[in-house]
């Protein structure tokens, strides 16, 4: 087998791995919009203010310091301390938890029975105010997450791979982050499908999504699932700001990989959990494969930036509701 | 408080207090008035019906019962205390479980999963508990799926258990309907055209499980029916409702005898 073949192979397994970054974004969108109905474009920034959250809350800062700086002329920065990441990732979970209620309080409860697309502005406002919110929260500034995932090539699988090319060929190259990122997302994935399947909760959650009148006749509070969705998608967004945070700094541009799920989701479908896995991995592998097999030697290169939403264009097109959603066509 | 009496059926069933007391009910969409100072009870083991032709409003108070509507004027009673406004799911809570004219399932779910749903108001145990998946949130599910399993039985659905519900022929959906509305082990148990589009053979099946409900768990029900017939035979009174007014009240002889019934059963003009 030649070395091109191999970096072949390093590509694609590459690819799976930025494919379940994708997929944990992805996730997010699905549970809300199955539960509700709702496109929450503000996932993105969901997963990027629980990332500045955890950073914050881990190296002591003092939210909201530059606005009490400027009013009361004070010069306060942090409380001097630095939390573990267990205690960090807990109380950021907690303020997850505290948005879920506040969002269903004050947006989603007058905006009982709308349309679904005054639904999805009221998730765009949302989306900009928790940016600002975010902002004024904690500062602008980029900042490294580090709750302990080692990073870098895994030495591991360089040294066990090695044997399989020539002189030339080291060994595969696969991030140890990525790795991580790819058994939590498997374990979310699986931990989320348990409990829909088997819980009283989960059975709940699903009614919801299947039909609001009857859900309310068997004594299901929409307003409470609603609650509980939003808590849970707060928690896979933590989880993605987590995942993403460490890999590439905590910095406002990682509200945009709200816009790299759009692709995965119109691929798995809105409706799946495991549609959203599937896209993902296929939207992973897909773009790093094109790029390096037609992008880079004829195209010129950075395909990568559009070759996901030429996919998702090409699916509308001969499967709208995706490879796994429910056949609601004119909702999506 | 309403005077508190009793009656024996002809077939020997003592009917006790009324569960539920509709009091000078008066529902209005905008300028349309869907019920017009309506007042009935619906007394603890009996079947009630509720007939009228279409666009009576009969739909209309059932909403009002299990409160999906919010009548502008007249009380609620349950149970002898008049009934604060609530949301449907707390009088789900309440122990009121309905069923639908044109079928509220979850499609997607099984049978099981959707008679298993109709227990939800009887699980208490907390989210944590169920993550944890402990001690009393695993005997509660056992508990609903033995409750439920009995239905299953009763209901004669043993064979379609896992199949998506969705996928069932119309007749078997309102049977899995009738079975999770029961799950809740209602106080009153309210049925919309239980027997609407179903052919003679399924309509008698029903009626029968409607009778078997009534007699073997001793549950209040109150349903919504077209059919005449049907109503004469299960029935032990029936409220008559016409352009959202009540015209007639009492044991189906009774109701049947009613000139204003017949009249607007035979079409008399309503000038």
């Amino acid at each position: 087998m030649s070395a091109e073949f191999y970096f072949g192979v390093e590509v694609f397994l590459n690819g799976l791995m930025a494919g379940v970054m994708y997929s944990l974004v992805a996730l997010g969108f699905v549970l809300i919009f199955k539960a509700s109905g709702i496109f929450n474009y503000a996932q993105g920034v969901m997963a990027l203010f629980a990332a500045l959250t955890l950073v914050g809350f881990q190296n002591g800062q003092i939210p909201f310091a530059h606005l009490i700086n400027t009013i009361f002329g004070t010069e306060l920065s942090t409380f001097g301390w630095t939390l573990p990441a267990f205690a960090a990732i807990l109380l950021t979970l907690g303020v997850m938890i505290l948005f879920a209620v506040l969002v269903e309080k004050l947006v989603l409860k007058h905006l009982v029975n709308q349309e679904p697309i005054i639904l999805f502005m009221a998730t765009i406002g949302l989306a900009y105010f928790m940016e600002g919110f975010g902002d004024l929260m904690w500062g602008s500034d980029i900042k490294k997450l580090d709750i302990g995932i080692p990073q870098g090539g895994n030495r591991w699988i360089e040294d066990h791979t090695a044997f399989l090319g020539g002189d030339n060929f080291y060994g595969f190259y696969i991030d140890t982050l990525d790795i991580y990122a790819a058994v939590i997302a498997a374990i979310l994935v699986s931990s989320l499908v348990l409990f829909s399947k088997y819980t009283k909760t989960g059975r709940a959650l699903r009614a919801v999504a299947d039909d609001h009148q009857a859900a309310l006749s068997v004594g299901i509070s929409l307003r409470t699932i609603w609650v509980i969705v939003w808590a849970i998608a707060g928690f896979v967004a933590l989880v993605a700001g987590i995942m993403w945070g460490s890999k590439s700094g905590v910095q406002f541009s990682l509200s945009l990989i709200a816009l790299k799920a759009l692709p995965v989701l119109m691929l798995g479908g809105f409706t799946s959990i495991p549609g959203a896995i599937v896209g993902g991995l296929i939207i992973g592998v897909g773009e790093k494969m094109f790029e390096f097999l037609i992008g880079a030697p004829f195209l010129g290169g950075a395909t990568e930036n559009w070759f996901a939403y030429m996919l998702a264009l090409m699916f509308l097109v001969f499967r709208p509701q995706g490879l796994f959603g429910e056949k609601i066509i004119e909702r999506v | 408080m309403s005077t508190v009496e009793t009656y024996t059926t002809p077939d020997g069933r003592t009917i006790g207090a009324p569960v539920m007391e509709m009091k000078n009910i008066t529902l209005r969409f905008g300028g349309v008035v869907a019920i017009k100072d309506i007042s009935f009870d619906i007394r603890e083991g009996e079947i009630r019906a509720i007939i009228g032709p279409n666009g009576a409003g009969k739909s209309s108070m059932l909403n009002v019962m299990n409160g999906f509507y919010h009548p502008q004027e007249g009380e609620v009673w349950f149970r002898g205390k008049i009934r604060p406004p609530m949301r449907p799911y707390q009088i789900a809570g309440q122990g009121v479980a309905r069923t639908f004219q044109n079928i509220a399932l979850f499609k997607g779910m099984s049978t099981l999963d959707n008679i298993m749903c109709g227990r939800l108001t009887h699980m208490k145990t907390g989210m944590l508990s169920h993550i944890l998946w402990k001690g009393k949130a695993e005997r509660e599910e056992v508990e609903a799926r033995e409750k439920v399993e009995k239905i299953i039985d009763f209901l004669e659905i043993q064979a379609i258990r896992k199949k998506p519900v969705g996928s069932l022929p119309y007749g078997l959906q309102k049977r899995v309907e009738l079975g999770r509305a029961l799950a809740a082990d209602p106080e009153l148990l309210l049925l919309d055209e239980p027997m609407a589009g179903m052919n003679v053979e399924e309509k008698e099946d029903m009626s029968r499980f409607i009778l078997d409900v009534n007699d073997e768990f001793g549950t209040t029900i109150a349903l919504i029916e077209h059919d005449m017939g049907v109503v004469m035979d299960i029935a032990d009174r029936v409220v008559v409702m016409d352009y959202g007014k009540k015209i007639g009240d009492g044991t189906p002889a009774e109701v049947l005898a009613n000139q204003d019934v017949i009249d607007a059963y035979l079409g008399v003009d309503h000038g």
